[in-house]
């Protein structure tokens, strides 16, 4: 069941210069549609907030980007070249990765163990402790992550020390695309801070396009270029971060609820 | 020295204060304590040991206990802990192996002497049949997704009832033909031990020095965070299973050579019970992501001094169960209480 049907998607804004593009992306479990008919566009350097209500279809997205799990049916194109990911290691192979909303970090391991994790580098048959520790020290400093050190168990870091490690694990490799899952939940405004300055540094650095899913408006607004709005698995806004507002954003989402609700009230009338 | 995730846990706080004199020295013994987990069955091994030769002397000290005690008792311990370490680091257990410690000899001794292989060629066939337990462990557990614990629950009853009809409850000479290679396995008095202590420090750095080893953790710690890392979190565990059971055909085969018998009774449950104890007395967590190899080996240690040492100062074998259990219980609470103190030293 749809909630709501918008009228048609939502112009493209300038399709030309596009790192990544999804056209008509759909995903079924089985019987559910958790997303139907995407489009989406990022532009190289680009910071896009994707925003919706919970189980609109984000993190669905987001997955399929990533290479966790293909869609049903639609096409990726990275670069204008059509791409299919058949792994999470695929899509990294070929520059896009995630930083996930349930932290991929091993709590038990280090900081810098987790900055390498399946990336380590080795001696044959040993891991070089040693120079996975100085570029990690090097790589959080660079990107002004602040951390007791590289020594520290990942379960010893704050909420926000640990998903700065996780992004900055990410930007690690080079991506061309970086997909963050959440990158503020459940976190303090100070820990908020550290990720958005992070985010910022990213986008002035202009290496690396991002995807960012966030509830924050606010904060999404701020830091991002553009907005795109998915509901009920479809896109029913794209607009530039600073030709809309917290309130207009706010609006559709309950705009969304209210038709829901009349809906449901409707078919119990009737009923 | 600190290369290890679990040795790296007190290099975060503060910077040492370095009290000075014995209460310091006592102090500092006691942080170190603390922060690691294998400190504290290394005390409680090195205090037992001294006991008993305070206590029995050289009945304790005597040549011929101490083989009895490190390549009799401890080994078999060790080289099961060793794999059933790994297994527990990385979320699974395997209850099957003390049933391939039993078969092992059994299929060596079918190959020679029914099928007329070469001693050496049927020692690897053995061998290969660890791997291939692993193997069929792995595939149920990993691919059809059964727990390790039912999973092993029947390949284990399946490997008794193997060992039991093959056998026809008998048991069978040591082949001829083998006997040579089996000084360098057992029969020289500490190969048995120097096999333990060689395969510990080659695990140890597999697990805190290997890709390997950290995915292990990574596959126990955090299963979908390994995976969405891209680990091939399956083909670690796959492993896992198979080394495990192949240290299982090692023992078996050492038992063999030690005993100069191959005896249907020989599987066990017993080889699993005493590998994991010693696990988890070493600090190995169930539930994944927690472990170390040197804990298993002090663990073992801890059981095989138990183990041979009670009979020596007049405690029959029957109540040693009393202290194990009681030893479990302790070691686990003193785990669960360190890693709170640790955890709380860190914030």
């Amino acid at each position: 069941m749809r909630a709501t049907t918008p009228p048609g998607q939502p112009e493209l804004i300038d399709p030309g210069g596009d790192v990544l593009r999804c056209e008509h992306i759909s995903k079924n479990y089985g019987a559910v549609t958790a997303l139907t008919d995407v489009n989406l566009h990022l532009k190289r350097g680009e910071v896009l907030g994707l925003l919706g209500d919970n189980g609109a279809g984000k993190s669905t997205l987001l997955k399929i980007l990533c290479g966790f799990q293909p869609p049903s049916s639609g096409r990726i194109l990275l670069e204008d070249r059509e791409v299919a990911f058949k792994s999470v290691d695929h899509a990294r192979s070929l520059g896009i990765d995630a930083v996930y909303q349930d932290l991929a970090l091993v709590n038990q391991l280090t900081v810098f163990q987790n900055m390498f994790l399946n990336r380590e580098k080795i001696r044959w048959p040993l891991v070089r402790n040693g120079a996975m520790r100085k570029e990690a020290r090097e790589h959080l400093d660079e990107m002004g992550v602040q951390i007791p050190s590289v020594n520290a168990p990942v379960a010893t870091l704050s909420g926000g020390q640990r998903q700065a490690v996780a992004v900055a694990r990410s930007v690690f490799s080079n991506p061309k695309i970086l997909l963050l899952d959440e990158p503020l939940a459940a976190m303090g405004v100070k820990e908020g801070a550290i990720i958005l300055d992070l985010i910022t540094r990213l986008k002035s650095e202009g290496n690396v396009s991002i995807i960012m899913i966030a509830h924050n408006y606010a904060q999404v607004i701020e830091v991002c270029d553009r907005i795109n709005m998915i509901q009920g698995g479809q896109i029913t806004l794209d607009k530039q971060a600073s030709e809309t507002s917290a309130e207009e954003l706010t609006e559709l989402v309950v705009a969304e609820y209210r038709q829901a609700l009349e809906e449901r009230q409707r078919a119990e009338r009737s009923a | 020295m600190s290369e290890t995730a679990e040795r790296t846990i007190g290099e975060t706080g503060a910077p040492q204060q370095g009290p000075t004199g014995v209460g310091g020295a006592m102090i500092r013994g006691l942080r170190l304590l603390g922060r690691q987990r294998e400190a504290t069955v290394f005390v409680i091994a090195v205090a037992l040991f001294l006991y008993f030769v305070i206590d029995k002397g050289s009945d304790f000290t005597s040549k011929s206990n101490q083989v009895l005690l490190w390549s009799n008792f401890t080994t078999p311990i060790i080289i099961i802990a060793l794999g059933e370490v790994f297994l527990l680091i990385c979320g699974e257990i395997d209850l099957s192996v003390g049933f391939v410690v039993g078969f092992a000899p059994f299929l060596m001794h079918f190959l020679t002497d029914f099928y007329g292989f070469p001693g050496l060629l049927a020692i690897f066939f053995a061998l290969l049949f660890g791997l291939f337990v692993g193997l069929v462990n792995g595939f149920f557990t990993v691919t059809i997704g059964v727990p390790s614990f039912i999973t092993t629950l029947g390949t284990g009853f399946i490997l008794l009832g193997l060992i039991n009809t093959t056998s026809h409850d008998q048991p069978a000479q040591v082949p001829a033909d083998v006997l040579g290679i089996g000084k360098w396995i057992a029969n020289y008095a500490w190969a048995p031990i120097i096999w333990a202590i060689l395969l510990t420090a080659v695990m140890h750095v597999v697990l805190t020095r290997t890709r390997w080893g950290l995915h292990t953790v990574s596959a126990g710690g955090n299963l979908l965070g390994a995976r969405e890392a891209g680990i091939n979190v399956g083909r670690i565990k796959y492993g896992n299973f198979m080394i495990c059971a192949l240290f299982g055909a090692f023992v078996g085969l050492q038992q063999m050579y030690y005993t100069s018998n191959i005896s249907p009774t020989l599987g066990s449950y017993q080889w699993m019970f005493y590998a994991v104890t010693a696990a988890v007395i070493g600090g190995t967590a169930m539930l994944g992501g927690v472990g170390t190899i040197i804990g298993a080996f002090f663990g073992a240690v801890v059981l095989g001094i138990l183990l041979d040492g009670f009979p020596l100062i007049g405690v029959s074998a029957d109540p040693l169960f009393i202290i194990f259990g009681a030893a479990i219980l302790v070691a686990m609470v003193a785990n669960v209480q360190l890693t709170k103190l640790r955890e709380r030293g860190q914030r």
